[in-house]
């Protein structure tokens, strides 16, 4: 019990790295799944669909293939920064994710104070811009180091892609920033909570409860469009261009370290969806007024449905193990959906982290839609869009914001 | 010996090493790289002495933007590695005995010191974005738009320089 009480700082952390770790991983392994369907039915194709039923063992197959797939090492590279990228990039992915809190609530093991997320440190944001300056190292050496003009061109393009697309993105979030007054992202939750008007105090919209909010849409904008230029996705993919540059930075890499460049891929876009939930859309606050607490039956109104659905599909299945998994899966997510009726305390503690993962999803959504609908910008229309268009604009929110801001605070 | 000093000397090792590091290294890139890790090390050393602010700004600037330019002009330009010439008389006949000079001199005042500062304090209030932005702008903001200024000036030239061919 002492033992515990006295390293309760060091061994919570690591149980919720562990955690946090685990469900990420999963969760890119999906996404990677989940951006194969949508896309496929964008384009009217069924999309993976022989590995499990509807292709829901696909990512595990996919994972198992990166393992055992031969490592052959190309001729001439530099050997030490070679194997240094990828793992410089899926660790400073994976890093960035510690700061993000998920959900409201904070409770004290033995004596240790934590909340849902794996630290909360009152820079969080800066810590957080701090890993995206570091994170074009990992494309940047990919690049150089493989000793290929196709990786040395998609190494190039992604540096000065990522150090223009910087500049916006940190620019964008002045705004927010001159609103809360700190850098800690619980704290700019918090301060966008204006419980009579449910999503009107969000920063999006601007009516915080202390009056001095102004609508960041400009910001959001300029924010959103630069954190896809930082994470290479279309339409600013140029980095890895497949019909110009095969595959970019990571052409020369294949088997585990391919993979882990596409993990961490996968990482910031949902470092990013989180972030511009947290900024933006009020993270864990509920879109709608506090009095309205019939809402709090929301996410049994999803679930419910969803599992009757998939338990219904489920028994038309083509195959015998299709028509086992898929019911029990629907009714899996029905029995939650019914239990969070029956145990209002459960359901009222999930809520925030309910709404703050449906906030994510739709984020994640968009970057897949925008995949499926996009084609890919011209080199020099990136850089002038970028430096020409969208820097004055994240400029002149800040100039905007922080005028109001003065104006209302007197 | 508390945790604190130990990550100390863990940081502090990591920032000597690498500065041994890019000094030794004849490949530009992995000197670049070298400095990255002395820039992270010097930024933990700001976190353990509590001043997080700077933390953070000496990574996204220095470890960020700084180095990534660095790394970018060294891949542009392809350099290759450095080839070592013979060392030339001044170096060996001035410049050694000159550094081990400095190292004693530097040494021999630490050791003299009788200065004890205080030790920072890593405590609870820690300094809120405000607090800060007023300092910036009220007690030193003659330093901070002269430094402002400083880089102006080091754009304008950048810009007179490549235009020059025109």
């Amino acid at each position: 019990m002492s033992f515990l009480t006295e390293y309760a700082f060091i061994i919570i952390p690591i149980i919720k790295v562990a955690i946090l770790a685990f469900v990420v991983l999963t969760v890119d392994a999906y996404l990677t799944w989940l951006e194969r369907k949508v896309i496929a039915h964008i384009q009217a194709r069924w999309g993976p669909h022989r590995v499990g039923p509807h292709g829901l063992m696909q990512p595990l197959a996919d994972g198992l293939k990166f393992i055992f797939k031969e490592d052959p090492l190309p001729t001439n590279v530099d050997k030490t920064t070679y194997f240094l990228a990828p793992f410089l990039a899926l660790t400073l992915s994976l890093t960035a994710l510690s700061v993000i809190p998920f959900g409201p609530q904070q409770f004290t093991l033995f004596g240790y104070q934590s909340g849902i997320g794996v630290a909360e440190v009152n820079i969080s944001l800066l810590v957080l811009f701090a890993i995206t300056a570091l994170a074009v190292y990992g494309v940047a050496l990919a690049g150089w180091s493989s000793n290929s003009k196709y990786s040395l061109l998609g190494g190039l393009r992604s540096s000065a892609q990522m150090i223009s697309y910087e500049l916006t993105l940190t620019l964008s979030v002045v705004g927010v920033l001159l609103i809360a007054g700190t850098f800690s992202l619980r704290d700019i939750i918090q301060q966008q909570d204006n419980g009579q008007l449910g999503l009107l105090g969000w920063n999006i919209f601007g009516f915080s409860k202390d009056g001095v909010g102004f609508t960041q849409i400009i910001g959001f904008l300029c924010f959103y469009i630069a954190a896809i230029a930082e994470t290479n996705r279309v339409p600013f993919d140029l980095p890895e261009a497949e019909s110009e540059l095969v595959a970019g930075f990571h052409t020369e890499y294949s088997s585990m370290k391919f993979a882990m460049f596409f993990i961490s891929e996968y990482t910031s876009m949902i470092t990013i969806s989180c972030l511009a939930t947290i900024l933006f859309f009020g993270g864990w606050l509920s879109p709608f007024p506090a009095s309205w607490t019939f809402t709090h039956y929301l996410p049994s109104v999803v679930l419910i449905p969803l599992g009757l659905w998939v338990i219904f599909d489920g028994t038309r299945y083509e195959n015998v193990l299709g028509r086992i998994v898929l019911p029990g899966l629907g009714a899996v997510m029905a029995a939650i959906g019914a239990a969070l009726i029956v145990f209002p305390v459960v359901n009222d503690a999930i809520q925030g982290v309910f709404w703050f993962l449906s906030k994510v999803f739709v984020f994640l959504f968009v970057y897949i839609w925008m995949r499926g609908t996009l084609p890919r910008f011209r080199y020099d229309q990136l850089m002038s869009f970028g430096w020409k268009f969208l820097l004055p604009v994240s400029i002149a929110n800040v100039i905007l914001t922080s005028a109001v801001v003065l104006w209302r605070m007197h | 010996m508390s945790g604190a000093l130990v990550i100390f000397f863990v940081l502090a090792a990591a920032a000597v090493l690498s500065s041994i590091n890019l000094i030794v290294q004849r490949h530009p890139i992995h000197s670049a790289l070298s400095l990255v890790v002395v820039m992270v090390a010097l930024a933990g050393l700001y976190l353990l002495m509590g001043a997080e602010f700077v933390a953070a700004v000496q990574i996204i600037v220095y470890g960020g933007a700084i180095m990534v330019l660095f790394i970018f002009v060294i891949m542009l330009l392809n350099a290759g590695e450095e080839e070592r010439t013979n060392f030339s008389k001044l170096a060996t006949f001035a410049g050694i005995p000159l550094a081990v000079a400095v190292t004693g001199l530097i040494g021999a005042a630490i050791a003299r010191s009788t200065l004890v500062l205080p030790a920072p304090q890593p405590s609870g209030a820690l300094t809120s974005t405000r607090t800060l932005s007023t300092l910036l702008f009220s007690e030193f903001v003659y330093p901070f738009e002269l430094t402002s200024f400083l880089i102006l000036v080091a754009i304008l030239g950048a810009v007179v320089l490549a235009q020059r061919e025109n």
